[in-house]
């Protein structure tokens, strides 16, 4: 798969979803838009509530029954997949959008042969006979760095490891090559050094299969190491986005900041971790104005009310900040501390 | 029944900043194993019975100190530190608290002085019970204050970690994530224990509330002069917040140093694996194919440890493996010229042997 490097495989487009919920309608998604370009990572960060699984969901289609896609487009190859019924939806999940889940063991299935469940999506999508679907499916297997793949197309799930089972997710996902794959969390289970194989695995298959990835993460480094594309979520909303190495170290939210504060670094030992302060907005009745003003440290006048819409910067970049170079002038004045 | 120490006593017996070098808790030779297999499916099947989650430690955590567990899952590091704070019972070895052997079954003194925060603040704390009467049945059982300072004294911990005394009222449930965790240190710092064994104390809450945690912890250590041991597989976490590192794998412990020597010199092949395979936000090699998807720190999954590998338990893994691991089960020893400096890896502070086939992984500075 050699195809121009040019053009994007999913666009979404002003994605709203709405939950019904005995408090009120929750806001999980709103106004969220993204490009992915092809055979290229875009990572989706962001602390628990801040709606990047549901994104996810609402582009794949497989929302919970109280959520609800209340406007917006999910173009893939130019086809609105919001607009498509259950059965033609059917048809492009797998050969040309599928998902890997957070934790496999929940997302294979226990009483079914490991290859059987790879070699499942081949036979259905592809047309495979059983002996094609079974060559295609240790071919995967072998892809994906499962040891011993002719003993293992028999073996249960139980049987693997957790990194293991993790590439059996891999291998299912790209049993029908599939161009774009959403990642859920796919290593917050895992250990650090079968992460970093995991992490591996994903990069090398974006390169040699020009697949290209949607990488949700609460996970800064992760985001880093993986993705060339970043995207960075707050309260239901895209708050920054950009080139990786622009936004993890020259940030200009200040809730990218804060986030990039707080986590400790094991490159070098800071006195004391800076804490956002405050917790993250109602998604019901959101604050008025910056959804992050309660909690930020450059609140002006001028962010308590209206709404602050995602504004293009210099160097291919977007921040939903007013005062954005105030997040450059604390870096600078972090970096002269240092 | 042992008088209670005020808080102020226990703070100003030592002097936190320079932490003695006479341990307070050691671990002799400990081994916990759990029985996975009736006897007879183990003959049957031939298989080991045991499951040996700590296989023979040796660890020592000196007064005031903090102390980093780190590992991977399976390492054995939780089932370690419930031995250490006597939940779980051992199978083998002994565990010292200031040199004098506690018996399997701790005095109720012994147990108020080692305490534990665990993991998951929403599972860890009773649901049915307000944080007031969580720490008033404490303070009662175990006789720290008399009755008619508990109230008093409940109110004087919930504001020592950071809450507010109307805290005191409710029940875990109405609290967000950070505050259930604070409140699960309030609980264990109710008895003013003089170790607190914290495990991941959190892995479960989002990176802007661990912040919160983590600097919680460390000014608790200072202003109480507590000795703290951290479980945690986050290693940018310990270098945060520890002075001294222990890596454990598949039940034993396979290096300890002081923090910053740890990361800057690392010398089991082991822990150099795990260091590298950290992600860091400031080395981005994304669209670097050399970097990005180049091969990985560690290869391959750990053993089980109903099937530990025979001679040095890394070696299936290791990149510098020869023959003499296979044979020789390396111990636990200290550097030359570097005290304080311990590794269980037979090339740690001797070079590999030149004349054997090239490692397949480079070997890092």
């Amino acid at each position: 798969m050699t195809e121009s490097q040019t053009g994007n495989v999913l666009e979404v487009e002003d994605l709203r979803v709405r939950i019904a919920s005995r408090r009120g309608v929750v806001r999980a998604v709103d106004g969220v838009s993204f490009e992915v370009p092809r055979g290229e990572a875009l990572g989706l960060v962001g602390e628990s509530g801040s709606g990047k699984s549901m994104t996810l969901k609402a582009v794949l289609g497989v929302l919970p029954a109280e959520a609800q896609v209340a406007s917006g487009q999910v173009r893939l190859d130019g086809t609105d997949l919001l607009t498509l019924d259950q059965h033609t939806l059917n048809r492009v999940r797998g050969p040309k959008i599928s998902m890997i889940f957070q934790e496999p063991m929940s997302a294979l299935n226990p009483v079914m042969r490991v290859g059987q469940q790879i070699s499942e999506g081949p036979r259905i999508h592809l047309g495979y006979s059983r002996a094609k679907a079974q060559e295609r499916t240790l071919e995967l297997m072998r892809r994906v760095g499962i040891p011993d793949p002719e003993r293992r197309y028999r073996a249960y799930p139980h049987e693997f490891s957790g990194g293991m089972r993790q590439r059996v997710m891999i291998a299912i996902a790209l049993s029908c090559e599939p161009e774009i794959i959403l990642c859920d969390e796919p290593t917050t289970a895992l250990d650090v050094t079968i992460q970093d194989q995991i992490l591996r695995l994903l990069a090398r298959l974006c390169q040699e299969s020009g697949v290209s990835l949607v990488f949700v993460t609460h996970d800064l480094p992760v985001v880093a190491q993986v993705c060339q594309q970043v995207a960075v979520m707050y309260g239901g909303q895209i708050v920054e986005q950009g080139d990786v190495r622009d936004v993890l170290l020259d940030p200009r939210h200040p809730y990218t900041l804060g986030l990039v504060r707080s986590a400790p670094d094991v490159e070098y030992v800071q006195d004391s971790l800076r804490p956002i302060p405050g917790a993250p907005p109602s998604l019901i009745d959101p604050p008025d104005g910056c959804r992050f003003h309660p909690r930020c440290d450059f609140v002006e006048d001028d962010c308590r009310t209206g709404t602050v819409a995602l504004r293009l910067l210099a160097g291919d970049r977007a921040t939903r900040c007013l005062h954005s170079e105030r997040c450059q002038q604390a870096l600078a004045a972090d970096r002269a501390a240092q | 029944m042992n008088a209670p120490q005020t808080p102020e006593e226990s703070v100003t017996a030592e002097n936190p900043a320079a932490p003695a070098a006479e341990p307070l808790l050691t671990a002799r030779d400990l081994a916990v194993y759990f029985p996975v297999f009736s006897k007879l499916v183990a003959r049957l099947h031939h298989v080991e019975r045991l499951l040996r989650a700590v296989d023979g430690v040796d660890l020592e955590v000196r007064r005031g100190e903090a102390l980093a567990l780190v590992g991977e899952s399976g390492s054995g590091k939780s089932t370690l530190a419930l031995a250490l704070a006597g939940l779980q019972p051992v199978d083998h070895g002994q565990i010292q608290l200031e040199g004098r052997v506690l018996p399997s079954h701790r005095s109720r003194d012994d147990r108020r002085r080692i305490q534990m925060v665990f993991q998951d603040p929403y599972s860890s704390l009773n649901p049915r019970l307000t944080v007031g009467s969580m720490l008033g049945e404490l303070l009662r059982v175990h006789h720290v204050v008399p009755r008619d300072q508990v109230r008093s004294v409940s109110a004087d911990l919930i504001r020592l970690v950071g809450l507010d005394e109307g805290a005191l009222g409710a029940y875990p449930r109405q609290f967000s994530g950070g505050q259930r965790q604070r409140v699960a240190i309030a609980r264990a710092l109710a008895l003013r224990p003089e170790i607190l064994v914290a495990d991941e104390p959190v892995s479960a809450l989002d990176v802007s509330v661990q912040a919160t945690i983590l600097n919680l912890l460390r000014d608790l250590r200072q202003e109480l002069g507590l000795t703290l041991l951290l479980i945690s597989h986050n290693l940018a976490v310990v270098r945060h917040l520890c002075d001294r590192v222990a890596v454990m794998y598949l039940g034993r412990i396979v290096e300890v140093a002081p923090t910053e020597q740890l990361f800057r010199d690392p010398r089991h092949p082991y822990t150099r694996g795990l260091l590298a395979a950290i992600p860091r936000l400031a080395s981005n090699t994304a669209g670097d194919p050399a970097g990005e998807a180049g091969p990985p720190a560690l290869v391959g999954d750990p053993p089980s440890p109903l099937n530990i590998p025979a001679g040095c338990r890394f070696r299936t893994r290791c990149p510098i493996a020869q023959p003499r691991c296979e044979r020789e089960d390396p111990a636990l020893v200290n550097g030359p010229g570097e005290p304080g400096h311990l590794a269980a890896c037979h090339y740690a502070f001797t070079p590999v042997p030149a004349t054997t086939s090239a490692p397949t992984v480079p070997e890092q500075a």
